[in-house]
């Protein structure tokens, strides 16, 4: 399961960074993502994917997952959606300040240098 | 702190208070308080002579930075105090001369004293200190006060290129300095210059040496303007004449001969010292008095003629050297090289400070230094004219001047060089002699030009664009006295050789000097009908032939296109530098954001998979794998779908919506991996983040609202799939590689009997690692705020409009 999940995340990375290789600022948040998903599956993926019983003690089984990748997931999840509406937002003032969402035409000119 | 230490800082005291008495008491020509400090530490250490005659030395230290081994000791000996006594000295003749050269009116006075008064403290501590980092930090000062001189007229587009080029090239040597001091202190672990030439053996054998001595010379060469590095001196003659002669003869351009000088115990055993001194010494000289010859300035002719001058006292010092070399003798002969250096460091500060101030009064007095528009001020200027001959021919050369003494001892020392059998010399030593012949009558050429062409010859009046007449008394003190030296030095240089001369060259050689003997220095006018003397008349026949033909010969200068010139390296190559750090830097920073992340991931890949490679550090373990369920399989379909879907899709609207799928399957792979908050956090967040998403799509510009396929690129297929297959090797390769077991048991055992609670993931997030989610609250907190301050806060024109509508 861990190299099935392993391919996944690689097949995630791999179109996050092509997605943000590309002109469009929409295309470049989509493909930051996907990759905090890529990342949030590989924490949880290299943590081990024994199975157990949910971590809740009241389970009472013999066996639980490995809390600690959870919660370190969970925090990840909330900076990377703080994060990512933060972006969101200044993409769409960028918008409506510049007229444009090519990142090929948002490159400082000499002018201003 | 004592006296001594006083002394040294007192000019930096002093310039503190310069512009208070500018301000405060604008009736009084600032320099006449400047002149008190120079004179009264003239006298001051007119007062270490007792001491420095009998070869004992003074020394006084306090801590600066103990734990590093930095002290500012300050240290008297003989070579010490000959060249405090040079800067105190011709310091306030200069500063004598200075009130009447700059105009109360017009310049800005203030200025000028500080500079100069930072210029003499600096140059005080350079010779004054026995430890080397304390005199690093001197000798750059003395670069900075120069530069800040050399730039006195600021609104000259010359001085700032003059100033700017002496800066460069000084800071590059004082850099290389400061290399070889720590080169030589990691080699004797200490900085201080005498412990170090206590160990001069040892160091001689270390693998450093060579590197040091190198580096230590590149400072000493390039603040001595030796060749290649004298471009930076005919240039800095943009500086007011004082200034010039101050610094750029008597001072500063010696800092580089004090330092050869003072590290000569330790470094002149080795036969490079020996060659690399003598012959950039001796080359400067021929090469400095070819070059004076062809100047038309008379400020540009004393430029050169001072790197010619400093490369005689510097291949002095390298041909001193020898005379380690040869401490059996009984009578060592090459002693006599190293007094001769001193001997003539000496003059060249008397007779080359006059010709300054000389030439300084001629273009007070006729608006201009061109020799080819001066003539015939004989009898305008004879006062002036008569400083200039005993300047000019004591630099000549010539009897009764002390220059013909120091000059004669020069050519005994390059003579004896034939006698000499070590270093290959049989070879090469004949060249020393000829070169230094040929440079004595360049030299001679040019001080009769600076005499001659200026003050005989056709007087043009229709030139100048002052009526000439003889210079005010005050401004030809100071000349009168320097020259009155040149003569006395002259007929009775006895009164030197114990009191100055004896210590200083016993310093520089001390491993020749006994306790309690003392050099034998006896300068005598006439030793016989020797080769020197012949070598003179020589000298003086040919040169005398040269002058008087000069007019035939000159153009021969211009059979060298001025192309082929160091000025001309300097330049192109500083202009070359600066393009072409300006093309490189344009070549990569092309402002594309792509193109960064381009590299970044090249990086990214380049340095993993090469660890990988060279590491061999990929492993594949099949062993602890979770088994694959039906679930997992239709989850990975799912999600491999909706990547291709965000790639492929020809709308934006489709990409988004995608992406909301990948993020409920990774909900959904949280649940079927037993991680129920996780999949709650991810359902809600993945929620909101689309309708984000859909806020910003809403919102595109009209203009742009094309519905683009993606622009196909393979540079951006080969990168992204580069860090994919990257990331799952690494990823497969880690799990492979478990070194050992989670600390996960703990938080099991503990959740509920330390913490009160069941759900583990929560007890984790609250309790066990608190922290993380205080701060992660914070960067929601702050997110917020950020686009609430976007969306609110508009501060241009555009904004402002927008916000009325």
């Amino acid at each position: 399961m861990e190299i099935l999940m392993s391919l996944v995340i690689g097949a995630l990375l791999a179109s996050a960074v092509y997605l943000m290789l590309s002109k469009s600022l929409l295309r470049i948040i989509i493909g930051t993502g996907l990759l905090s998903h890529g990342a949030h599956l590989l924490i949880i993926t290299m943590g081990g994917l024994k199975r157990g019983a949910a971590p809740l003690l009241g389970e009472e089984a013999a066996a639980y997952v490995d809390p600690l990748p959870q919660a370190l997931i969970l925090t990840a999840i909330v900076i990377s959606f703080g994060v990512t509406a933060f972006f969101l937002v200044l993409a769409y003032r960028a918008y409506q300040e510049l007229g444009t969402d090519n990142m090929d035409e948002m490159r400082g000119n000499e002018a201003n240098d | 702190m004592s006296l001594l230490h006083l002394a040294i800082f007192s000019p930096f005291l002093m310039a503190m208070l310069v512009p208070f008495f500018y301000k405060g008491l604008r009736s009084i020509h600032t320099g006449w308080f400047v002149l008190v400090l120079p004179i009264l530490l003239f006298t001051y250490f007119l007062g270490f002579l007792p001491i420095t005659r009998n070869n004992q030395a003074v020394e006084k230290s306090f801590d600066w930075i103990p734990s590093l081994g930095i002290s500012f000791t300050a240290y008297v000996d003989g070579l010490g105090l000959l060249f405090a006594l040079l800067i105190t000295g011709i310091g306030a003749l200069v500063v004598l001369y200075s009130i009447f050269y700059l105009s109360k009116e017009k310049e800005s006075l203030h200025n000028f004293y500080v500079y100069l008064l930072l210029f003499m403290g600096a140059m005080l501590g350079v010779v004054l200190s026995d430890n080397l980092i304390t005199l690093y930090m001197f000798w750059e000062l003395t670069s900075i006060s120069s530069f800040l001189l050399i730039a006195y007229w600021y609104d000259r587009e010359r001085s700032r290129y003059g100033a700017l080029k002496s800066m460069l090239l000084t800071v590059f040597g004082g850099l290389s300095m400061l290399g070889g001091i720590l080169l030589l202190s990691l080699m004797g672990d200490t900085f201080s210059v005498r412990e170090l030439i206590s160990q001069a053996g040892e160091l001689n054998e270390h693998p450093l040496f060579l590197f040091a001595m190198i580096l230590v010379l590149l400072g000493a060469f390039t603040k001595s303007a030796q060749f290649p590095f004298y471009i930076w001196l005919p240039d800095a003659m943009e500086a007011p004449t004082p200034v010039s002669a101050y610094l750029h003869s008597a001072t500063m351009v010696k800092a580089g001969i004090y330092l050869v000088a003072r590290l000569s115990p330790i470094f002149a055993f080795s036969g490079y010292w020996f060659w690399i001194v003598g012959a950039v010494g001796i080359f400067t000289l021929f090469w400095g008095s070819l070059n004076a010859v062809k100047q038309t300035d008379l400020k540009g002719i004393l430029a050169f003629s001072t790197v010619s001058q400093l490369g005689l006292i510097m291949s002095l010092l390298g041909v001193g050297a020898a005379a380690l070399h040869f401490d059996a003798l009984d009578d060592n002969i090459y002693t006599a090289a190293t007094i001769a250096a001193v001997f003539h460091l000496i003059n060249h500060a008397t007779f080359k400070g006059s010709l300054f101030m000389v030439v300084g009064v001629v273009d007070h007095e006729t608006g201009t230094r061109d020799i080819r528009k001066l003539g015939g001020l004989l009898g305008f200027m004879p006062v002036t004219f008569t400083i200039a001959v005993i300047g000019a021919f004591s630099m000549a050369g010539l009897p009764p001047f002390n220059g013909f003494l120091s000059k004669e001892m020069f050519f005994t020392g390059m003579i004896q060089l034939l006698e000499l059998n070590i270093f290959n010399l049989q070879t090469w030593g004949l060249l020393f002699p000829i070169l230094a012949w040929v440079g004595s009558v360049f030299t001679f050429i040019y001080s009769m030009m600076i005499v001659f062409k200026t003050f005989s010859g056709k007087y043009q009046p229709e030139k100048l664009d002052k009526k000439p007449h003889e210079a005010p008394v005050g401004m030809l003190i100071s000349p009168m006295i320097l020259a009155a030296l040149v003569v006395v030095f002259g007929l009775f240089p006895n009164l030197l050789s114990y009191s100055l001369i004896q210590p200083a060259a016993a310093a520089i050689i001390p491993s020749l000097v006994g306790p309690g003997e003392k050099l034998s220095v006896h300068i005598s006018h006439w030793h016989g009908f020797s080769t020197e003397l012949l070598m003179t008349i020589g000298v003086v026949a040919l040169g005398a032939l040269m002058y008087v033909t000069l007019s035939k010969w000159i153009k021969l200068y211009t059979v060298f296109p001025g192309k082929v010139s160091l000025n001309n390296l300097y330049d192109t190559s500083l202009y070359a530098a600066e393009r072409g750090a300006y093309s490189m830097t344009k070549s990569y920073m092309n402002g594309f954001i792509r193109t960064y992340l381009v590299y970044i991931f090249v990086f990214f890949i380049g340095i993993l998979g090469f660890t990988m490679w060279t590491e061999n550090a990929f492993t594949f373990n099949q062993n602890n794998l979770a088994p694959i369920g039906v679930y997992e399989i239709v989850l990975v379909v799912i999600i491999t779908a909706g990547i291709i879907t965000i790639l492929m899709a020809k709308s934006r609207l489709t990409s988004i919506i995608a992406l909301g799928a990948v993020g409920y399957t990774v909900s959904l792979f949280f649940v079927i991996f037993r991680a129920p908050d996780l999949a709650l956090t991810q359902l809600v967040i993945e929620t909101v983040s689309v309708a984000l998403f859909l806020l910003c799509f809403f919102h595109l510009p009209q203009l742009s609202r094309h519905e683009e396929r993606m622009g196909f690129k393979l540079g951006n297929v080969l990168v992204s799939l580069g860090v994919g297959a990257m990331v799952t090797l690494m990823a497969i390769s880690a799990h492979s590689n478990k070194m050992f077991d989670s600390i996960s048991s703990y938080y099991v055992a503990n959740t509920y009997e330390k913490a009160a609670g069941k759900n583990m993931v929560n007890v984790i997030l609250v309790d066990f690692r608190g922290f993380d989610t205080l701060f992660e609250i914070s960067v929601l907190a702050i997110a917020g705020l950020g686009i609430f301050g976007m969306i609110k806060l508009r501060l241009s024109k555009k904004g402002e409009e927008a916000d009325e509508n």
